[in-house]
């Protein structure tokens, strides 16, 4: 796990960075591309077939990678799994008896391949830090990440984006070095100095926002969980003031999430924009006459939507990844803080199920970039 | 067209737009409810919440609040043995039988009375789940055999209890103290049972207990609520207590500011200082059963000289150690036994003493100094700790090879026995000095396969005579005797044994003004919420 820098290629597993990369390679501007895809129509679409299958196969290729990997690590470390589990004072017997339990005196080899076994029917083993199925953990760990970051990446497409565009027309002004400095301070300010500052300013001193947690004292106990996504939850539940409560205690830590993740996004955009707007066509079309907003939105943003794409679809993937301090300042109990706990505790069933959840959700966004990446580049379809 | 206008106010509505409806109309952060007490805390320690399972501190304290024992100790005064469901006990005089006679009066959240029924079922609960806390009633001789016939409900308020050999009352009397001798609710437990898991699997996440107050809700890594047992013999004045899970020690801090929480457990010993002094809040302090030691592994033919021990032990400065580095989170100790538990010694015969200690490496023929190989837990204060010890030790010219690492990589090392000097710390299981006497100060068998693998076989420390005494400390029936056996083992163990005991573990809360009467003991299941109010 990484703490919040979504974007960093180093962030997704070695597999799942492939498709990433190779997505603003293909982009649509070469028009020799597009040519020889007009040329040879039907060989594309099987072109397409087999490169869709070709990604749809690297994704268990993948997953087997980073479990073997993830499997390894854990062995390495200096640390006795059955210390983990059983914990110092425990008797020789007992000491032993799980050390067999846990297959421990078997090679390696068979060690992980009993895993794969095991993962492979859906079990992922047993916490040791909560003593519940690993999967359980998931399900209860997860759905507050997907809310943070959901709401995270919602709002820094919809502030990222448009400042970068902005930016990115009005290159050298006032405007493109006010965007820059922004972004420099939202990318290198460090997450969880972020956190606190906000926590300083709108929690201590303006007294505008609530403190760290999901809710307030007065619903604590009080919502039943369904979707273990406390906002949708207070809905279902038809408890307004206690949707009020979960969205107001969302704001903050999905803002400072936000800002972090705008400022890549509003950094690439310009960047991606800047280098359209040198294109030829867009000095045909602004020959021929047409307005900078169709320009911009109407030819250039349409091409540059593609690389966007990926790195949107990267960005989501690393939030969902948990961020582990900004959940630690605002006490939001997700993946992140779970995985790091694990780690700490050596509960490797913990690390390697949710690093292999964590490796899923990147393959997972990666298919759909790709499959995102032919729906808006009509030369392809 | 867009304008530069447009651009802007769409971008600032997007950003404004999850924050600007709940800001309107919510009540803003301020005092926390009446009758409501929320704690900030570290809580992802709780692994269950069934008291015959857990083993954790944040467990331990919440068992000691939901259920109740045979028989505690007031953190007042620790060494006295109170009855908190019985009302007396007799001993027989072979030292095997303990007839214990309940209080007419305690009752479970239900509203049932508490009988000796529930009471031997919980114990056999215990020794038959047989998970990690059992040992300390175990010790006694139970197992899954012959529990059935050992502890029994001979009325509905007497209770029988057989040892195997003769035993210390207080030996047994504190055990059954501890968080494992809670008592359990029977028919609510079995109505819960699964196959043959004793309720564990529904008791993990909720409660069946007598005590002042029953689980409301757990959520791991989230929060505990609590609500006052309405059947309690002893009624809390606070209704509902909110344990949050609290990670960051600044967000403890300024929560307990803002009157978010009311009592912060895991501040750090700079946001001590800065709230010392201010009336708004109160500094609570408590001695935990923990201490940290230096482990001198004689497997090393240096360390196993006495005169090289007993000059690491004069080297260092323990005192300024303390001053400089943990001033509020431990205080300087020197015995196996810590503070606040039976039979401890306070006794400090160890000061720095450079010129001592090198004569005593001369005479040991080690004028020229050696290295050594240094494991310890690389995390703050452990660090800095460790680095002061590297510094005094230098003086007297052992060398220190710093091998910092993850806590139970160094706890790994010293059971496989390959450290020279480890770092640890070593908090007790149990409240009655033989939880510590056992590790510290019992090793019979040394050698590598050896069953009982005590700290002091971790430090490969052959001891036949002292394990011997400390045995026979454990075996004195006279309350008064033993504690004196304790202590002169713990002189002697003192100057001969390769322990450097440095520190003992505080434990420290901050409550706002207007909250009073947290009750914190050495151990975390001694830790009462029952008298706390609030203004």
């Amino acid at each position: 796990m990484t703490e919040d820098n979504t974007h960093r290629a180093a962030a997704a597993p070695p597999g799942a960075s492939a498709p990433a990369a190779s997505a603003p390679a293909a982009s649509p501007v070469v028009p020799s591309g597009a040519a020889a895809t007009a040329r040879s129509r039907p060989s594309a679409a099987r072109l397409r077939l087999q490169a869709l299958s070709a990604t749809v196969a690297s994704v268990p290729i993948t997953l087997f990678g980073l479990a073997l990997v993830t499997f390894l690590i854990g062995r390495v470390v200096p640390i006795d799994p059955v210390l983990a589990i059983v914990g110092d004072r425990a008797p020789m017997e007992v000491v032993e008896r799980t050390r067999l339990e846990l297959g421990l005196d078997q090679p390696l080899y068979i060690q992980f391949w009993k895993y794969l076994g095991q993962i492979v029917s859906g079990d992922l083993g047993r916490s040791v830090m909560t003593s519940n199925p690993v999967t359980q953990d998931i399900a209860r760990f997860f759905p507050a990440t997907l809310e943070l970051a959901t709401v995270a990446i919602i709002v820094a497409v919809l502030v990222g984006v448009p400042l970068g565009v902005w930016a990115a027309t009005r290159q050298g002004s006032w405007i493109d070095q006010g965007v820059r400095l922004f972004c420099l301070a939202g990318h290198s300010l460090p997450v969880f100095v972020l956190g606190l500052l906000s926590l300083l300013l709108f929690y201590a001193t303006l007294e505008i926002a609530p403190g760290p947690g999901r809710q307030g004292v007065y619903f604590e106990g009080m919502i039943d969980e369904r979707t273990g996504i406390l906002t949708l939850d207070t809905l279902l539940a038809g408890d307004i003031p206690a949707f009020r409560d979960a969205l107001w205690h969302l704001a903050q830590p999905a803002g400072v999430l936000a800002f972090f993740s705008l400022a890549y996004i509003a950094r690439m955009t310009r960047a991606f924009m800047l280098a359209e707007l040198k294109s030829e066509y867009v000095t045909t079309a602004r020959a021929k006459g047409l307005s900078r907003g169709r320009i911009v939105w109407g030819h250039a943003f349409r091409n540059i939507a593609v690389p966007l794409v990926t790195v949107l679809a990267m960005t989501y993937a690393g939030l969902l990844e948990g961020a582990v301090l900004t959940e630690t300042i605002f006490a939001w109990p997700g993946l992140g803080q779970y995985l790091t706990v694990s780690l700490l505790n050596a509960d490797m069933n913990a690390v390697l199920g949710a690093t292999l959840v964590v490796g899923l959700i990147y393959v997972a966004l990666n298919l759909l970039a790709d499959l995102l990446y032919r729906l808006l580049d009509p030369r392809v379809r | 067209m867009l304008s530069r206008r447009s651009l802007l106010l769409a971008s600032g509505a997007a950003a404004m737009a999850p924050a600007a409806l709940p800001f309107a109309g919510s009540p803003a952060a301020a005092q926390t409810p009446p009758g409501v007490l929320v704690f900030a805390k570290q809580i992802d320690d709780i692994i269950s919440l069934d008291p015959h399972e857990a083993f954790e501190y944040t467990a331990s304290e919440l068992a000691g609040n939901v259920y109740q024992k045979l028989v505690t100790t007031p953190n007042s005064n620790p060494s006295q043995i109170e009855g908190e469901l019985a009302e007396k006990w007799e001993v027989s005089g072979d030292s095997k039988t303990f007839t214990f006679t309940l209080k007419d009066g305690p009752k479970f959240a239900s509203g049932k009375p508490v009988t000796a029924e529930d009471v031997a079922f919980s114990l056999t609960r215990a020794v038959v789940m047989n998970k990690s806390p059992a040992f300390i009633i175990n010790q006694f001789g139970f197992n899954k055999d012959n529990v059935g016939e050992r502890i029994r409900a001979t009325g509905p308020r007497t209770l029988v209890l057989q040892t195997a050999e003769s035993t210390a009352p207080s030996f047994l009397l504190y055990c059954l103290s501890a968080a494992v001798g809670s008592v359990v609710e029977k028919a609510a437990v079995m109505a819960k049972a699964q196959g043959d898991d004793w309720g564990n699997g529904w008791l993990k996440q909720n409660s069946a207990g007598s005590g002042s107050y029953a689980v409301r809700q757990w959520r791991a890594s989230e929060s505990v609520v609590l609500e006052a047992n309405p059947h309690s013999n002893v009624a809390p004045q606070i209704k509902r207590i909110i344990m949050r899970h609290i990670a960051d020690p600044s967000a403890q801090l300024l929560g307990l500011t803002k009157g978010d929480y009311d009592i912060a457990r895991n501040l750090g010993a700079d946001q001590i200082r800065q709230l010392e002094g201010d009336s708004r809040y109160t500094v609570q302090s408590a001695r935990k059963a923990s201490v940290m030691y230096l482990s001198l592994n004689q497997k090393n033919a240096n360390l196993a000289k006495p005169e090289v021990r007993q000059a690491i032990k004069l080297a260092l400065d323990y005192e300024g150690i303390q001053k400089a580095i943990v001033p509020t989170t431990y205080a300087v100790h020197q015995s196996f036994l810590p503070a606040g538990l039976p039979g401890a010694l306070t006794e400090h015969p160890f000061k720095r003493n450079v010129a001592e200690a090198k004569a005593l490496l001369a005479k040991a023929g080690l004028a020229e100094g050696f290295e050594l190989g240094f494991d310890y837990s690389s995390a703050a204060p452990f660090s800095d700790i460790a680095q002061a010890v590297q510094a005094n030790l230098a003086e007297i010219g052992i060398r220190l090879r710093m091998l910092p690492g993850e806590q139970r990589a160094v706890i790994t090392k010293t059971r496989a026995r390959t450290h020279d000097i480890a770092m640890v710390r070593w908090g007790s299981d149990y409240f009655d000095p033989h939880s510590n006497a056992e590790a510290f100060s019992i090793n019979t068998d040394n050698s590598d396969d050896a069953r009982n693998r005590t700290l002091a076989w971790r430090a490969s420390w052959l001891i036949p005579e002292l394990s011997a005494r400390t045995v026979a400390a454990l075996k004195e029936t006279d309350a008064a005797k033993r504690t004196a056996l304790y202590e002169a083992l713990q002189r002697d163990h003192q100057q001969q044994s390769p322990f450097v005991i440095m520190l003992q573990d505080i434990e420290i809360s901050v409550s706002r003004a207007g909250v009073k009467g947290f009750d914190m003991g050495p151990m975390n299941d001694r830790h009462s919420y029952t008298n706390i109010t609030k203004a």
